[in-house]
């Protein structure tokens, strides 16, 4: 009797395994997350392996070779206005707009998910926490950088707190919402029935349920975090001169920019390759999270 | 009726659809036909294709669903692969469809009036001004009570049986001569859900409508249809007249699905375990004693008592049903007894010691002697964990037995509810809507409780399959000696499962008492309305 209606049609093979197999093969089966993937893998590796990589030293001048076309033999693509290596200051610029990113996912990570968590299980922090994310968007974070730069001085990690301050309120938000969702839901029921405390249910269901959401949000976060680096150092708010960063390139390269557009064009590209690939293997990640998307 | 007429209204014939390529058809091979005025029900499972057919003739089939074999005519026009202007004018006019969820295939934000006069005037059945007025009539036609001020009024706004008329009037406006109601009343109660079928089924035979109906419920389909369409898996199994089907039906699966159905079922499970007769008679594991809950309105102050000095009890080894539609206050009286809503006045006793206002070690003490199987097993286990960490779950909480004697334990529950040991290391979402439920049951089990609380436990599941742990609860209450206090909304269900019976009705109880007694001589009215709204029960009986 048992066997009929509950064996072969509804069961899934039993090889498929763990969700986690599931996830990165659904990850693999999806081309424009594949794209997005690949670009960011060039981007990292390009980053990392930036003191190998690159022909000279970001800050080394030439004075004898300014305004060099792409090309040119020594100068793959081209130098600037002070001589500089195009392509070595695109790798350390790559590798410092990454750092930034990096760290502020992290602070917004670790400050937005637990104040998320919290206030959306306890109503009472609820009102305090959301009022607090308000006020936290209602402040351009511009002038939070410049604020901050003005108290520390410019530099890689002020652009990291300023830009990870800014994304605090929408990570407590999303976790927020899905806390809210989750703490409804008959998992957690069940699990006050087995007198679950808040801190198991919280770490053990709620969290790892939300997980999705996080890690969705950090691939929002990061390409927001890449291109607010490249605006504050575009403003000198950020990463101080000479060191290269993507967004001093193109504050350097704008007063020349109609004479030779290059120096402006390479970073540009990057900070386009890094936001689309971003986006795209975003978008991968969530369809590939998400259980009810197709094995 | 118009059987003698030689061309049939829709004729479907070795219909085959698939979504992906390469994928196993949903439908394979399916085939009926339907006179102009006839009635014709499709019923099984989820998963059977009962619903991929009915949208396919619409031409509706969501995502990547293809026809890609067979025919459909309508009259005998070949419209299988019609194009979507085609359609467009073959739906609405031609074929209406009264869908299965009414909110939301309604538009909240606009007037149910507005939203049936867009469909006069779309197809051009009704002029811009004079399509408000048809809609209002259309609306009464479908047993909309003061169709003019509910016209004006939002989805919201009305009730789900009036959603669901709306719905019907929409179908209907155009006065199709094919209506496809794909599990109308399925979403709906099931006094509620009788008055809109009598409704609707005299009104197709008063328009000579003829009427496809999808359902999952045999009885329903018996009850209201003419002939039977039996799927299983995406093939027709079997086809008939709904006597036959019913009184004879020769395919091996119809009849499992005949002896399944619950409104058919005789109170087979009942039996009292031998030697509890003394014992139950002596203390009751559970004793609700006049508990109310109530609920303060915001705003104006008011208090709304959802529910309102109920009281039972539940016998050792016995199971005690509540039983209610939606609003009758049952599921809120088992989160009272399971301790995740506070009473607002009344007693609760496990094993005579009082559960209101428990903290602290007693109440986990109490929490280890109730547990609940939830309705919807999809729901009520946590997607992240595996089969083997959801069942210690419990037990990890509790401090019992260290890592080995836990997976003992496991294996163990495993094999009192029918499950392999090997899907220890699966993830929910692995099993079937059945095997979940199943894993449920055994993490109620795990901490070896003396009552579980089962809120709708079988409610979500299909027919099959809710016989099997139906049968399993049963098992289980006489090898282990539980006591269950069953919610359910549907008392075919009940009759099958218990020994006592709580009729609750807007938050009061108006009968109880065995199940035989209320069950066959009802004294309430309102328990003789359910009991004669049950589908199928003048069939089956």
């Amino acid at each position: 009797m048992t066997a009929i209606a509950e064996t072969p049609a509804e069961t899934p093979v039993a090889n498929l395994g763990r969700v986690r197999g599931r996830v990165v093969r659904k990850l693999l089966h999806n081309p424009m997350g594949l794209v997005g993937g690949a670009l960011l893998l060039i981007v990292i590796l390009a980053g990392v392996l930036a003191p190998w990589l690159a022909p000279y030293s970001p800050t080394e001048v030439h004075f004898s070779t300014p305004f060099q076309q792409p090309g040119t033999v020594g100068f793959a693509l081209g130098t600037d206005d002070l001589g500089r290596d195009v392509l070595s200051r695109v790798l350390y610029g790559a590798r410092a707009s990454f750092e930034v990113g990096v760290l502020s996912v992290l602070l917004a990570v670790v400050v937005g998910v637990p104040l998320g968590l919290l206030s959306g299980y306890w109503h009472w922090l609820d009102t305090l926490v959301s009022r607090l994310a308000d006020l936290m968007l209602a402040f351009p974070f511009l002038i939070l950088a410049v604020g901050l730069a003005a108290i520390n001085g410019g530099g890689l990690g002020n652009a990291a707190i300023a830009l990870g301050i800014a994304n605090i309120p929408t990570m407590i938000r999303v976790v927020r919402a899905e806390t809210l969702r989750l703490k409804d839901t008959d998992f957690v029921l069940a699990a006050h029935t087995m007198d679950a405390g808040a801190w198991r249910i919280l770490g053990q269901h709620i969290l790892p349920n939300a997980l999705s959401a996080i890690i969705v949000q950090a691939t929002v976060i990061m390409p927001a975090a890449v291109l607010g680096e490249a605006v504050l150092s575009f403003l000198g708010l950020g990463i101080q001169p000479p060191k290269p960063s993507l967004g001093i390139m193109l504050s350097d390269a704008q007063q020349y920019l109609f004479r030779t557009p290059w120096p402006a064009v390479f970073p540009g590209i990057v900070i386009a390759l890094i936001c689309l690939g971003f986006n795209l293997f975003g978008d991968a990640l969530r369809d590939a999270l998400d259980p009810k998307t197709g094995k | 009726m118009t059987r003698s007429d030689a061309e049939p209204l829709l004729e479907v014939s070795d219909l085959e659809v698939s979504f992906a390529a390469g994928a196993v058809p949903a439908v394979q091979g399916a085939g009926f036909r339907l006179m102009p005025g006839q009635r014709v029900a499709v019923v099984g499972e989820s998963g059977s294709g009962k619903s991929t057919t009915a949208h396919a003739v619409m031409g509706l089939l969501p995502g990547s669903g293809r026809v890609t074999g067979g025919r459909i005519r309508l009259r005998g026009e070949d419209i299988t692969y019609a194009d979507e202007k085609r359609l467009r004018r073959l739906r609405g006019r031609e074929i209406g469809l009264v869908p299965q969820d009414p909110m939301s295939n309604l538009n909240p934000v606009a007037r149910v009036g507005r939203q049936v006069a867009e469909t006069l005037v779309v197809h051009g059945m009704a002029s811009r001004r004079e399509a408000p007025a048809r809609a209002v009539e259309i609306l009464g036609e479908a047993g909309l009570p003061e169709p003019a001020r509910r016209a004006r009024q939002y989805p919201h706004e009305l009730s789900g049986g009036m959603r669901q008329r709306v719905l019907i009037a929409i179908g209907l406006a155009c006065r199709p001569d094919l209506l496809i109601a794909d599990e109308p009343t399925s979403a709906l109660d099931v006094t509620v859900q009788r008055q809109i079928l009598d409704h609707l089924e005299n009104l197709t035979k008063e328009l000579g409508t003829a009427l496809l109906l999808v359902t999952h419920d045999l009885g329903l389909a018996v009850d209201r249809a003419d002939q039977v369409v039996v799927m299983s898996k995406g093939k027709v199994v079997e086809a008939g007249p709904a006597r036959q089907i019913l009184t004879d039906p020769e395919h091996e699966y119809t009849r499992r699905l005949v002896t399944a159905a619950p409104s058919l079922a005789t109170p087979r499970r009942r039996a009292v375990v031998p030697g509890e007769h003394s014992q139950h008679s002596e203390e009751p594991v559970l004793e609700v004693d006049r508990v109310s809950k109530e609920y303060r309105i915001p705003g104006r102050g008011g208090v709304l008592r959802a529910v309102d000095e109920v009281s039972f009890t539940v016998g050792r080894g016995r199971t005690t049903a509540i039983v209610g539609e939606s609003g009758s206050g049952k599921t809120t009286t088992a989160r009272m007894v399971l301790g995740l809503v506070p009473a607002t006045t009344g007693a609760i006793r496990l094993d005579g010691s009082e559960m209101v206002g428990l903290r602290g070690a007693r109440l986990r003490a109490a929490r280890r002697a109730m547990q609940p199987v939830f309705q919807d097993p999809y729901a009520s286990l946590d997607p992240t964990f595996t089969v083997e960490r959801l069942i210690t779950e419990p037990l990890r909480i509790f401090g019992v037995g260290d890592r080995a004697e836990r997976r003992v334990r496991v294996l163990e529950l495993l094999e009192q509810v029918a499950l392999p040991a090997a899907v220890t290391q699966r993830y929910p979402n692995e099993l079937s809507g059945g095997q979940r439920q199943r894993v449920a049951i055994a993490r109620a089990l795990a901490l070896g409780p003396r009552l579980v609380v089962c809120d709708e436990a079988v409610s979500a599941l299909d027919v099959l399959v809710q016989d099997q742990i139906l049968k399993l609860l049963d098992t289980l209450q006489h090898e282990l000696g539980l006591s269950y206090l069953f919610i359910s909304h549907d008392l075919s269900v009940v009759r099958s499962i218990a020994h006592d019976v709580v009729v609750m009705r807007g938050g009061r109880v108006v009968e109880q008492g065995p199940v035989d007694q209320v069950l066959n001589s009802p004294a309430d009215p309102y328990t003789q309305q359910l009991l004669e709204a049950i589908p199928g029960a003048g069939t089956f009986n």
